[in-house]
């Protein structure tokens, strides 16, 4: 196969999918075996809507590939879909999710204890968004569930994977006084 | 002039000491105990005044802070000379530290979710019948059943008194499936005025999912649920 045939096919793979596919999905598919092959393609792909200025581009999220529109251009694609919510996290589901996403697998008390407030029924609001799953329990008195975070959380910011956020250490709290 | 009130929503206590810590230009390893102290109480009197709700961990914090401050106005009275007393502060500031971590952490998840917000990728088709693939969770049922009852609620104007047994409903559902693969998650509410109606239809629903007598599926983004009826060879 070609390398140019190569990306034509992934693109229309890209192109057909409603969710990102990830490069051994699509070597599956394609049944080939070279994953390095196909990973160098989609960048291919990548670089090429990136090259002719397209109002798409191909994003590598959630441990996979998805087209999807630019978003400068996002108040029009509005216009055509209105249904798509304006939906935004609140500030006690983005402090729990960040919690989870350095520390997980993390119970419940742990995250309220470096929260300092009950975190019930931010949990379950946020199992209910599937941003957070269940990963088992802990092997502790009174078997405590354990919460980590999901593929759609990945996907809901635009992440590639979870070493794509700055690790703790990196982080600097903003100057104070 | 306008008076106005405007009211920090906090989201624990340990943000509302940041808070007064940033407020007053406090070094979070050298906190002023009395004063913060002081001025964290002014603020509960003021969540009281103002009648608001304020869970009981702001109290848990309070007494946190009294308690250090207690500590440190007792002249340390044990160890050995050269050893240096453990500043009481020490936990706290360690705690404080930690939470300011992941309240930056949640702002750069914050500025993402923005971002993520334009960008569109490509939504399903028409779902077809082999779509329904996904096991729907207790969740996503509440989920959908809040939806039926909140329609209704905005419908119902009567009260009436009516009896129905759990048993008759599922029967009912049942009947509904009789020569069908599966009936809309809606369908089965459709004509029920009454909240008691819905809950006990709700709970006729879940009693056949828990007998693996039908299956709820759902598509992984319309979310819609199909009640499915279980194979026929499953019957004993």
């Amino acid at each position: 196969m070609e390398k140019e045939e190569l990306k034509n096919i992934i693109e229309c793979l890209l192109f057909f999918s409603n969710e990102p596919l990830r490069i051994e999905k699509l070597a599956e598919i394609m049944e080939r075996g070279d994953f390095d092959e196909i990973k160098e393609a989609v960048e291919y792909l990548q670089k090429e809507y990136e090259l002719r200025n397209s109002g798409l581009q191909v994003l590598n999220i959630a441990q996979g590939y998805q087209i999807c529109t630019r978003s400068e251009f996002s108040s029009w694609v509005r216009k055509l879909y209105k249904a798509q919510t304006t939906f935004q996290l609140s500030l006690s589901a983005l402090e729990t999710l960040s919690i989870i996403a350095y520390k997980q697998p993390v119970t419940r008390g742990e995250i309220e204890k470096i929260r300092g407030v009950d975190a019930s029924y931010v949990l379950r609001a946020l199992l209910e968004k599937k941003l957070v799953r269940i990963s088992g329990r802990k092997k502790l008195p009174g078997r405590p569930i354990i919460y980590g975070t999901s593929q759609e959380f990945l996907r809901y910011f635009g992440l590639k994977d979870l070493s794509e956020i700055p690790s703790l250490e990196e982080i600097k709290p903003p100057a104070s006084g | 002039m306008d008076y106005k009130v405007r009211l920090e929503v906090f989201e624990g206590p340990l943000d509302l000491l940041l808070h007064l810590i940033k407020k007053n230009e406090l070094d979070i390893f050298n906190i002023p105990i009395a004063e913060i102290t002081a001025d964290y109480l002014n603020y509960i009197k003021f969540f009281r005044k103002l009648n608001l709700n304020f869970a009981g961990e702001f109290l848990v914090m309070a007494s946190t802070l009294i308690h250090i401050k207690s500590r440190t106005l007792l002249p340390s009275m044990e160890t050995a000379e050269e050893e240096e007393p453990e500043d009481p502060r020490a936990e706290l500031a360690a705690r404080l530290m930690e939470y300011e971590k992941f309240k930056e952490a949640a702002s750069i998840l914050k500025e993402r979710e923005v971002i993520q917000r334009d960008i569109y990728g490509r939504l399903p088709l028409i779902p077809q019948d082999e779509d329904y693939t996904i096991e729907a969770t207790l969740f996503d049922l509440m989920d959908a059943f809040q939806k039926v009852v909140f329609r209704v609620e905005k419908e119902v104007r009567e009260i009436i008194q009516e009896d129905i047994k759990v048993e008759d409903r599922i029967q009912e559902i049942l009947n509904l499936l009789e020569n069908k693969r599966f009936i809309n998650f809606e369908t089965i509410f459709s004509g029920q005025r009454t909240k008691r109606l819905l809950i006990v239809t709700f709970l006729a629903l879940l009693e056949l999912i828990r007998l693996k007598m039908v299956f709820a599926r759902q598509t992984r983004l319309f979310g819609d649920i199909r009640i499915y009826r279980a194979k026929r060879e499953l019957a004993a």
